[in-house]
């Protein structure tokens, strides 16, 4: 190890801030993009629910009008 | 069989011709394809100098950057309506129902379409390269490196316009597509008018330049085609 | 010869391909992340002459190495599926774009956080870092250009054909750039000639390279299912996956 003490490896021999942060953004990035990466297939799942959900709801009220129509004869 | 294959190879000079001819005369019905871009182009110069400082030193040492990037500017305006009317009036469906290959169309109308916007450009760029008091040893440079880098831009602009085409928002999107493309040109034209106001040699950047403007030439027409085809389908 | 490759182009068997292939990149990933930036953030010993400050390093050369490496996949992916019409192709083009646009920023964010101490300036026109960010400038195009078609076939052949045409302008926009950044001196600073630098300083250095490579891969898998998921959304192997999520969520709702 090139540091002694926790604080020594905060302050990076000053450059703390500078290495910290980029160390942060590029993690901070990373997460992001795993996240929106692993809840994407839900999304997808939920979405493609909600259409098929959708279609068979069109297509039951079709059947009840045809029907509805058939009786009125 | 035989007797057809001069027949195929002369309708292919008839197609190109028969669209060259057909771009110029519409351009010529509806003049404002040449006007406007020529006065944009003026305009944009115009305003360098009174954003920037009128002093004649500071002209000229922006003066070739300026210009260029106006040309730039100008040729994204010529290359954001460049296959608009025909995709909408449908004469891209018939491009791809005739027996001419597609790229040969879209490079008669991308060489009428430099004749129509980019040569006004050329034409107009000395009294520009007055105003913005580049010397006048360097003018016949400007115009040379006009020459060989507006068809570079034109054709990688329309790339850009063939992928876009079928959206409403073309304007901003093309940008952002074309712009980054634009960069090496840019480079290379404007080192070419620096060489040669410093009375150096810059057959160097000429020679990039032609490189770039063989390859545009070879593969824009194929990128174009494919992206109308994939537009269109 | 690539008979072998056939079923991959069908879009179920790929999609289970990026699953049985996601827990290997992302454990890899995982394993050599960690590793390399510990040893580089606390075990390489530091510059004699940037001193800490260089350790920005272990994440700035992976990141700017791997947004070029994901411009050129991304690439030829468009072409093999412009030219075979393999449909999977085009789809993990917009795949890669996101995760390459996030390497290009990561790349550009580290390299002005680390000139900031050694130039003095956040920003400097210097060649790597202007060439890198026109290269941002191609993945927005990509990305923009994608989501502004409706349809998404035709959405992701035009991204592959944009992607082409980049990639047949980057080398070229690379050495114009660098060009002009010898030509106009003022402002090129050389960041790090490094004649030989030391293995205790490499090591950690390619471990990183590999981490990011491997977490580029493990993202991409996960985006191309989920592309080709979208993409074949009225097959019927997707229905039963929808159908099985559906059922899923109603017993959990019950569940509770």
């Amino acid at each position: 190890m090139q540091f002694n003490s926790f604080t020594e490896v905060l302050a990076m021999g000053g450059y703390g801030a500078y290495v910290w942060s980029s160390v942060a953004i590029v993690f901070a990035v990373l997460l992001m993009l795993i996240v929106h990466s692993c809840t994407a297939k839900n999304r997808t799942l939920r979405l493609l629910r909600i259409e098929q959900e959708r279609a068979d709801k069109i297509s039951q009220a079709k059947v009840a009008n045809a029907q509805a129509l058939f009786d009125k004869k | 069989m035989n007797s057809n294959l001069p027949q195929a190879q002369l309708s292919y000079w008839i197609a190109f011709k028969a669209i060259f001819v057909r771009e110029l005369k519409l351009a010529w019905q509806k003049p404002s394809q040449i006007i406007q871009p020529m006065v944009f182009f003026l305009i944009v110069v115009t305003l360098f100098p009174l954003g920037i400082s009128p002093a004649p030193k500071t002209l000229q040492m922006i003066g070739p950057g300026v210009i260029w990037i106006a040309a730039l500017l100008a040729i994204m305006l010529v290359v954001d309506r460049l296959f608009r009317q025909d995709f909408q009036e449908g004469t891209i469906e018939a491009w791809l129902l005739s027996t001419v290959p597609m790229s040969l169309l879209v490079a008669a109308k991308l060489l009428a379409a430099w004749f129509i916007s980019c040569s006004v450009l050329l034409l107009i760029s000395p009294v520009l390269a007055l105003l913005m008091n580049v010397e006048s040893q360097v003018i016949p440079a400007l115009m040379l490196s006009l020459l060989i880098g507006t068809p570079i831009l034109l054709f990688v602009g329309a790339i850009g316009n063939a992928l876009t085409v079928s959206l409403n928002q073309g304007g901003v999107l093309l940008s952002l597509l074309v712009l980054p493309l634009y960069i090496p040109v840019l480079i290379f034209a404007t080192s070419l008018i620096e060489a040669a106001s410093f009375n150096m040699d810059y057959s160097g950047q000429l020679a990039i330049l032609v490189s770039m403007l063989l390859v545009s030439c070879f593969f824009a027409p194929v990128a174009i085609a494919a992206a109308l085809k994939n537009t269109v389908n | 010869m690539w008979k072998w490759l056939h079923p991959y182009a069908k879009a179920e068997t790929a999609y289970n391909l990026c699953y049985r292939l996601l827990p290997y990149f992302s454990w890899l990933a995982a394993i050599t992340l960690i590793a390399g930036s510990i040893w580089g953030l606390l075990y390489a010993p530091a510059d004699y002459q940037q001193g800490d400050s260089f350790r920005i390093i272990y994440f700035h050369v992976p990141t700017a190495i791997w947004s070029m490496g994901a411009y050129t996949s991304m690439a030829i992916c468009g072409m093999v599926g412009i030219v075979w019409q393999i449909k999977n192709a085009e789809l993990a083009v917009y795949a890669i774009a996101p995760v390459g646009a996030a390497f290009t920023f990561l790349a550009l964010v580290t390299g002005a956080v680390w000139g900031k101490p050694m130039w003095g300036a956040w920003w400097v026109w210097d060649a790597r870092l202007t060439s890198e960010l026109i290269l941002l400038f191609l993945y927005l195009g990509v990305i923009a250009l994608y989501n502004s078609f409706e349809d998404k076939r035709t959405a992701a052949r035009a991204a592959s054909i944009l992607a082409i045409v980049g990639v047949v302008n980057v080398p070229i926009i690379h050495y114009s750039v660098e060009w002009w950044n010898t030509l106009h001196q003022g402002a090129s600073i050389t960041k790090f000639d490094k004649p030989s630098i030391s293995p205790d300083m490499l090591w950690p250095l390619l471990l990183n390279i590999a981490g990011f490579l491997f977490i580029l891969a493990a993202i991409t898998c996960l985006r191309l299912a989920n592309q080709i998921l979208i993409n074949d959304a009225r097959r019927p192997w997707v229905k039963a996956l929808v159908e099985q999520s559906s059922t899923e969520a109603t017993s959990l709702v019950k569940g509770k």
